[in-house]
């Protein structure tokens, strides 16, 4: 068997939960594949892909018993496995500049527009309570070349965001 | 000439720090052009250091002239180099021959200067910026044992240090 499944794991953050699901899933058979696990305010999120020869039920009853001490929420969904199946970003865009309602919607419905494939997206909110300074990162694949999106980031300026867009050419050697 | 197999991680030998080359004799010369050949067979590839088809000398070839709106020296082969200055840093995405199906950002310097000994032996001296320094400094960790991995900066590009483990328990270097 061959089941890959997506966990979703949020709660509030303390030491010790990367450790304990991971473990937890070693010795009941599951193998990690690719995972995104991170701090966002003061919750911790997991996002993984997990094999694992039984079915969800299983799955859930292998992990209740340690997230639910841990406080985190468990959501678990068949997936197609596809490791190795990696997407190249070919742009990275970043945004710094002071907080703003709707700054996230705005640069990424312009980029959406102008043909943004987004990879990968990280936001953070740097500065203090009173100044806060708002700086996003993405990646992605410009589907209809690179310029359309300086264009876009040209738009943005104009209406006072300040937006970066870089080319990635990954070096092979 | 002949395309060489590539070694690839974890194999032990990327690891070891190459020999300086001495003879540059005939059979020197056959295997730059097998090196030469290696580089050319693997698409998008724009250098090659001898250590990654399992010869330890410090012998890289880089030739970045493929890629568009860049300054550069065209093909070059550096054989013992050494930078002997560095300016600025950047961040950029490398992949690599010797570990497939994974890019990563990693920071290099902007500027270097590069000094060595072309392919018959005469000294050179090189000046050069972005892409091709990237490439030249991704090339000579080759020869000193390191990979693009031991140098991944996070997405979110913070820089930080890193500290770096040795193996315990009496390994070969
Ligand atoms: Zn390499």
């Amino acid at each position: 068997m061959d089941n890959w499944y997506m966990l979703a794991l949020v709660g509030k953050d303390r030491p010790g939960i990367v450790a304990r699901i991971t473990g937890t899933l070693f010795e009941g058979g599951g193998n990690v594949g690719e995972a995104s696990m991170t701090r966002l305010g003061d919750s911790f999120t997991v996002m993984m892909m997990v094999r694992f020869d039984g079915d969800k039920h299983a799955l859930r009853a292998l992990l209740e018993p340690v997230s639910q001490p841990l406080g985190l929420q468990l959501h678990i969904d068949n997936i197609d496995g596809r490791l190795h199946q990696h997407v190249e970003p070919d742009v990275r865009i970043s945004v710094l500049g002071a907080d703003r309602a709707g700054i996230v919607a705005q640069v990424t419905g312009a980029m959406a527009e102008a043909g943004l494939n987004i990879c990968n997206l990280e936001t953070d909110v740097g500065g203090s309570e009173a100044h806060p300074i708002y700086i996003m990162h993405i990646e992605g694949q410009a589907l209809h070349g690179v310029d359309r999106l300086h264009d876009a980031a040209q738009a943005l300026l104009d209406k006072g965001v300040e937006v970066t867009v870089s080319e990635i050419d990954a070096l092979i050697g | 000439m002949a395309v060489l197999e590539i070694l690839r991680y974890p194999d032990e030998r990327l690891k070891s720090v190459a020999e300086p080359v001495a003879e540059f004799d005939q059979t020197f010369q056959d295997f730059i052009a097998d090196l030469e050949a290696t580089r050319q067979s693997a698409p998008g590839c724009v250098g090659i250091a001898a250590p990654q088809v399992g010869r330890s000398v410090r012998v890289v070839l880089v030739d970045v002239s493929t890629k568009p709106k860049i300054t550069h020296h065209g093909h070059l082969a550096l054989v013992n180099p050494e930078v002997t200055a560095w300016d600025g840093f950047t961040v950029g995405r490398e992949g690599c021959l010797s570990v497939p199906d994974f890019t990563g950002n990693v920071i290099r310097a902007e500027r270097i200067t590069v000094e060595a000994l072309d392919q018959f032996g005469g000294s050179v001296k090189y000046e050069m910026e972005g892409y091709e320094a990237r490439a030249v400094q991704h090339e000579i960790d080759h020869l000193d044992g390191l990979l693009f991995l031991d140098r991944l900066v996070s997405r979110r590009s913070d820089l930080f240090r890193r500290k770096k483990y040795q193996k315990s328990g009496g390994e070969k270097g």
